[in-house]
């Protein structure tokens, strides 16, 4: 069984901070099905729509009747384990650095066959067990076989935590701790098990309520930031930049305006400091220390947490500038995400529906609470997901969205 | 799998000039040096010129971005006849099946069937992920590195199935390696006890080092033509009496414990007239001694299951009740990449012309060749065997 995770020593700083060697992270496109997929936390696998074979790996025709119409459908994951080893020996530097390692083969109850990591709590060869698919340090898809039914820390193992940005025992910056969602994104990754959140505010002589109570948990400090100023944002970089784990940019302005409705370029602007160049100045100060501490211990650095809208998809019109500085930090992001996922740094884009909060007092519900928000963070932190859809309206646009992005255009230009 | 129609025989075709060029673990030369290497050996060794080879068929990883078309032009060959048949453990029985038939068919005279690959310092480790798609996208990814993860699975399985223990494939690579001892091409030089083979490091339960062959670079050939040509040039020679392959067999067996061999066993002895307990040895296809057993099983040297009682009532040295890798094998004289194919081959031809001092299997009339190749995924994909015999 797997023993909780301790609180690990402090580091010594005579030692040389352990260096990352991601794993190999080459695939073929057709595999990369896998990836979006458990890039979301759903484990699919290639149907065929002709006459419903499962297959894995993945193929350019079924093998069993040779069509073409492959579908990636999600998948129940049962299966049983036929055989295990634990690798003594690798070329590899990323499993070399981390032997022994143990490997499975699952035969699934839907068919095929596969090569898998397991969990240390996947005993013996003809155990029942539940494959998913996880992201791994280099940000592709692996499969894994994972106890069934689930044990009690389960998510302390070892292979788990590699494919995971476990918020336990890591120190995080939460960039505006102030807004309701902010409050409740520190108040989760407390109680998480978070070592430090660093709670930031921009504006100190602002009162929010419940701001002073979460201000007192023993986790939490105050720190001064303002995206807008690359000042503030350097040095706050420069204090705890070689300490933060975790970064979860919560800051954003939302202002209702489309283009008729507000004269001028102000609020647009304010919109675009925060949320886009915002963004950019925390990422350039950020970035570079979490990148040179991926591999350092079991709390290494791991993530990098945006905060963006569903609107970042499709331009919402009553919220036209802010849909659309949302959506150039969504373009930006995945300029991150392509810059960190080098060093093993994982960028989780969330996309939320409308929030509960005051920016959002006309919209009719459903609403997404911050509580619901934060948990939901702070799960794609456990699972390391990479995109998140977080509450009912944020995944009824994507499915719009999935099935063609020009229709959505066209029902939000009519009003929804 | 019964065959409606009889094949045709292989009758009048040559198996001969078996030459290997030493093994190294590492080399700084080029596949194209071995293939060269390798062809001149056999010019050498049967007097042949380099016009007289009508046909080539080359096997060889390390070989890229050439292929087998390129090999002519860098060693000056003009073949009207040409194959590239880069398929690992079933390369030699491929190219032999394929020569053979170009040989009956007068579409060659006389064919160079080569493998060669070189191993630089790196060469291994870079070869894995971009084995072959499946690798890339579905093994190299976990961190085995190769192929010791997914054979300790069909190892473990087959021990949890079949009851074998570490000593039943310590009695394979022991044997082996004393056979080893009167072959000169090889990695290892020295006994193996079956002490030293059950300490040997764990690499991934479980196989343990002595159960895994050692990559090095080297190469094997042979020539293909008529008896009647053979004979013109006093070539001794072996014949061929069957051949079988066959790829991707099993496909829905969630887990590697039958190989292609199955399907077509029937269909090889019945080719030669013959039956299992008339062969005098068997060089069977040793990546992992695993393998060995179910050779011995699915060529019809045992049931199903039986390999390990198999191995524990015979020797399988060249003097032993039931020879088996009369050179050592892979396990002992390294895996010259796809060379490692036709390393049981080429000893055959050994035996069946008294080629073979120190390690002469004595009155071998009927020797069989595994041949089996290529981990995309889970399990090798091509199995074959060849019956060879002494000319009649």
């Amino acid at each position: 069984m797997t023993m909780p995770l301790m609180r690990p020593k402090r580091k010594n700083p005579v030692l040389r901070t352990p260096q990352m060697n991601l794993p190999p992270w080459s695939r073929s496109r057709v595999a990369m099905g896998l990836t979006v997929a458990a890039a979301e936390g759903r484990f699919a696998l290639q149907v065929c729509a002709e006459c419903g074979a499962v297959q894995y790996p993945p193929r350019e025709a079924c093998h069993a009747c040779v069509s073409a119409r492959l579908q990636w459908r999600q998948q129940s994951g049962e299966g049983r384990l036929i055989a295990a080893t634990t690798l003594h020996h690798s070329n590899d530097l990323f499993f070399r650095e981390r032997l022994p390692w143990r490997l499975g083969l699952v035969h699934l109850d839907s068919g095929p066959s596969l090569m898998l990591h397991l969990h240390g709590d996947v005993q013996a060869a003809g155990q029942r067990v539940r494959v998913t698919a996880r992201l791994d340090r280099a940000g592709r898809a692996v499969v894994i076989a994972l106890p069934d039914p689930e044990t009690p820390y389960m998510n302390d193992d070892k292979v788990l935590r590699e494919m995971g940005c476990d918020p336990r025992f890591r120190k995080v910056l939460v960039t505006d701790a102030k807004s309701a969602t902010g409050l409740a994104l520190v108040r989760a990754l407390v109680k998480a098990g978070a070592d430090i959140v660093w709670a930031g505010h921009a504006e100190p002589w602002k009162k929010m309520p419940g701001a002073d109570d979460v201000a007192a948990l023993p986790q939490v400090t105050r720190v001064a930031l303002d995206l807008t100023d690359g000042r503030s944002v350097d040095e706050l970089a420069g204090e705890i930049g070689g300490k933060v784990d975790i970064v979860i940019n919560s800051a954003e302005v939302h202002r209702t305006y489309g283009i008729a409705a507000r004269r001028g370029t102000d609020a647009a602007r304010a919109e675009m400091d925060v949320n886009y160049f915002g963004l950019l100045r925390l990422a350039q100060a950020f970035g570079p220390a979490l990148k040179g501490r991926s591999a350092d211990g079991i709390t290494h650095a791991v993530a990098w947490v945006n905060l963006l809208s569903i609107y970042a998809l499709a331009n919402f019109p009553p919220h036209g500038t802010f849909s659309a500085s949302k959506a150039a930090a969504h373009s930006l992001a995945q300029c991150l995400r392509a810059e960190m996922r080098m060093a093993g740094i994982r960028v989780i884009n969330v996309f939320p529906g409308p929030v509960d909060d005051e920016w959002n007092q006309n919209q009719p519900p459903p609403k997404l609470s911050p509580d619901a928000l934060a948990s939901a963070v702070v799960k794609a932190l456990r699972d390391g997901a990479e995109d998140v859809y977080p509450g009912d309206v944020a995944q009824e646009w994507l499915e719009r969205w999935r099935d063609d992005p020009r229709v959505l255009e066209r029902e939000l230009a009519a009003g929804g | 799998m019964a065959h409606i129609r009889r094949r045709q025989g292989y009758e009048g075709v040559a198996v001969c000039v078996p030459v290997t060029v030493p093994y190294v673990r590492y080399s700084t030369r080029s596949a194209h040096w071995w293939i060269g290497r390798v062809v001149r050996a056999l010019l050498d060794a049967s007097g042949l010129q380099k016009a007289d080879i009508d046909g080539l068929t080359v096997s060889s990883f390390s070989l890229t971005p050439d292929t087998a078309v390129g090999v002519t032009q860098h060693l000056g060959l003009s073949p009207r006849w040409l194959d590239h048949l880069p398929n690992g453990g079933a390369s030699g029985v491929m190219a032999l099946r394929r020569a053979a038939r170009a040989v009956q068919a007068g579409d060659a005279d006389i064919v160079a069937c080569v493998a060669a690959d070189t191993n630089h310092v790196d060469s291994f480790r870079l070869m894995l992920g971009s084995f072959s798609a499946f690798a890339r996208d579905a093994t190299y990814p976990y961190g085995s590195g190769g192929p010791n993860a997914l054979f300790a699975f069909i190892t473990a399985n087959y021990m949890a199935r079949f009851g074998a223990t570490r000593e039943d494939f310590g009695r394979v690579c022991v044997d082996q390696r004393t056979n080893a001892l009167a072959y000169g091409s090889r990695v290892f030089k020295k006994p193996l006890s079956l002490e030293e083979y059950l300490a040997g490091r764990p690499i991934a339960d479980p196989i343990h080092l002595f159960d895994c062959v050692m990559p090095c670079a080297g190469a094997e050939g042979f020539l293909v033509m008529s008896e009647a040509r053979a004979r013109d040039l006093g070539l001794d020679y072996a014949t061929l009496r069957g051949a079988i392959e066959r790829h991707n067999a099993f496909s829905e067996d969630p887990i590697f414990e039958r190989g292609g061999w199955q399907v077509d066993r029937d269909d090889l002895y019945a080719m030669a007239d013959a039956k299992p307990a008339e062969v005098g040895f068997l060089q069977a296809y040793d990546d992992y001694p695993v393998i060995v057993m179910v050779q011995l099983e699915d060529l019809g040297f045992c049931d199903k299951g039986e390999a390990p009682a198999f191995v524990r009532a015979h020797r399988l040295m060249h003097d032993g009740s039931f020879p088996v890798n009369t050179s050592g094998g892979q396990l002992s004289t390294g895996q010259a990449g796809a060379a490692g194919g036709f390393l049981g081959m080429v000893e055959a031809i050994r035996q069946l012309t008294d080629a073979a001092p120190g390690r002469q299997v004595a009155d071998a009339q009927l020797g069989l060749v595994g041949g089996f190749g290529m981990v995309t995924y889970d399990r090798c994909l091509c199995t074959g065997a060849a019956l060879l015999g002494r000319p009649q």
